[in-house]
């Protein structure tokens, strides 16, 4: 049994379990609304359009944590107009595709054009969870409390906008202003959320806990409250680990989340078959 | 004496330079259950634009709730045509009434064991009563995307009704749902008009399921429409007026009306149209 007392031992690891806790926080909220939404592809797509965001800062040379909220702020500016209402999914998701592979083929041209960032390409799209200063820690508590403190102030429109989009404009809920700001407030929560994780893996933080939950609980605040926990547990659950092993923490994290996801599904399945058998007795 | 729910007298609708329907003129009293029939593109739903004020009248004269169209939209319960909610919907039905009350509402929702939250308690208390109302208290607790399309709709009306509206709206409410379905939820609205006096507008494809549980009918066609007990406008007489071709109904022998003669392909009002 390792000593779990060492984990606090190095500043580094103390500012990774910060910010993991911050960052959780903020992504289990905003991703539960976001499932609830059905805007998970245009919340990946945000995600990647992360990494030329950063990767693009680094070429032009002016601080990468600009380039993730420029980018991810821009990208949800584009998106808006193909996300609507928050139910359908026709024609938007091509429109939305076609913006991640665009993103995508940028963030490539300007790793090209910038050599020198081809080292921290791993800390773009993987993360660097265990570079984080306290400066850092600071400015993700600030951004991560003002996401939060918009999604509670407007948590029952959004809510009543996500799922009943019409009787909700009927009863005067600003629908479409409700839906860009949204989709604002997702942009800066991954923009943050990037810069720790990558790119590639704020998704796990987004939308697996905000999954599992929805799979355990239909009641919104029992379900918010799950995704938190969920959250929370594996990403310091994923930084311990990580610590005493030599494979990276965003796979830990991944592997965590994603082991509750199919625990709670299969939980559930299971719970009713038991149901059916005791109704057909 | 209390004002109509709904009055329109010769009123006419235009959209895009084309009228829709001219001269109609009908009363909705409070606590009347009236349907409004017609085939498609009639201009059905271009009365419920009128009367919640999203279309201002090309003439004639038009007062809802004893005001122009549009002024008292918080008095009246709106339920949009729809599809249902799909089994990922994971959200309970009682959350989706509890919205139709405070959904609109901004500002952090808080827990009513907190001291001094005492809005929620009665909140709550009228969320349970007016599920009890449309019988769905036995599932309001389920996830509505793992509900029936008849238990959905009970709870949409509910979500309709929690904020005690005098005017009611239903546009197609009952397409999804199979005949019996129907006759229930028709059955259910007739009861609730009655007792908590609201005045209930439903758009229909069928009218025979729904029939029995009807004060009035509004029947909508050839740009131009005919209101009455159901008897008198679903008649061989009123119909061909309205088409100004000949048309015949004729009541099978179960009780069912079937029109025959319509300019548009066959409308059997038995049928469930895809």
């Amino acid at each position: 049994m390792p000593d779990l007392g060492q984990l606090f031992d190095y500043q580094f690891m103390v500012n990774a379990l910060e910010a993991g806790g911050v960052v959780a926080v903020m992504a289990a909220v905003v991703g539960w609304f976001m499932v609830v939404r059905r805007q998970t592809f245009a919340g990946h797509t945000l995600s990647v359009i992360a990494f030329p965001g950063a990767a693009g800062a680094a070429l032009a040379g002016i601080p990468v944590a600009w380039g993730y909220y420029a980018a991810c702020a821009l990208g949800a500016l584009v998106l808006s107009p193909a996300v609507r209402g928050g139910r359908s999914h026709s024609s938007e998701s091509a429109v939305i595709g076609t913006v991640q592979a665009v993103g995508l083929a940028c963030g490539f041209l300007f790793v090209a054009l910038n050599h020198t960032v081809l080292n921290g390409l791993d800390g773009i799209l993987f993360g660097t969870f265990l570079g984080i200063d306290a400066g850092q820690v600071t400015t993700l508590a600030a951004v991560a409390a003002a996401t939060v403190g918009l999604i509670a102030l407007a948590a029952r429109p959004l809510l009543f906008a996500s799922l009943d989009a019409e009787v909700a404009a009927a009863t005067g809920v600003p629908v479409r202003a409700l839906g860009l700001a949204f989709l604002l407030v997702l942009g800066l929560a991954v923009a943050a959320t990037a810069q720790i994780t990558g790119s590639l893996l704020v998704f796990t933080l987004l939308v697996t806990p905000a999954a599992t939950a929805q799979v355990l609980t239909a009641r919104p605040a029992a379900g918010l409250a799950i995704a938190v926990g969920i959250a929370l547990a594996v990403t310091w659950t994923g930084l311990a680990i990580a610590y005493y092993s030599p494979y990276p923490v965003g796979f830990w994290i991944t592997s965590l989340s994603f082991a509750l996801y199919v625990l709670a599904r299969v939980g559930r399945a299971l719970a009713a078959r038991r149901l059916r058998r005791v109704a057909l007795a | 004496m209390t004002p109509a729910a709904v009055q329109l007298e010769r009123a006419e609708a235009v959209i895009g330079g084309r009228s829709i329907w001219r001269d109609v003129s009908l009363t909705v009293g409070e606590g009347e259950f009236v349907s409004v029939l017609g085939p498609n593109g009639a201009g059905k739903s271009t009365l419920l634009k009128a009367i919640l004020g999203l279309l201002p009248l090309a003439a004639g004269r038009a007062e809802v709730l004893g005001d122009r169209p549009g002024a008292h939209n918080e008095r009246i319960g709106y339920l949009p045509q729809r599809h249902g909610f799909d089994s990922s919907t994971r959200v309970r039905g009682a959350d989706l009434v509890r919205l139709g009350l405070d959904g609109g509402r901004w500002g952090v929702p808080l827990p009513s064991w907190l001291p001094g939250v005492n809005g929620s308690h009665a909140a709550g208390a009228r969320v349970r009563e007016v599920i009890e109302l449309v019988g769905a208290g036995s599932y309001a607790h389920r996830s509505i995307g793992d509900l029936s399309g008849g238990e959905q709709q009970r709870l949409l009306i509910a979500a309709a009704l929690v904020r005690r509206p005098r005017l009611l709206i239903l546009d197609e409410p009952l397409d999804s749902l199979d005949l019996p379905n129907q006759s229930t939820v028709a059955a259910l609205l007739q009861r609730i008009c009655r007792s908590e006096r609201v005045a209930v507008l439903l758009v229909a494809h069928d009218v025979n399921p729904i029939q029995p549980y009807l004060d009035r009918v509004v029947y909508f066609a050839g740009g131009a429409a005919a209101a009455g007990r159901p008897e008198e406008v679903i008649s061989s007489q009123t119909l061909s007026r309205l088409y100004g071709v000949p048309i015949e109904v004729l009541r099978a022998s179960d009780g069912r009306l079937v029109v025959v003669g319509q300019p548009e392909a066959p409308h059997v009002h038995t049928e469930r149209h895809a």
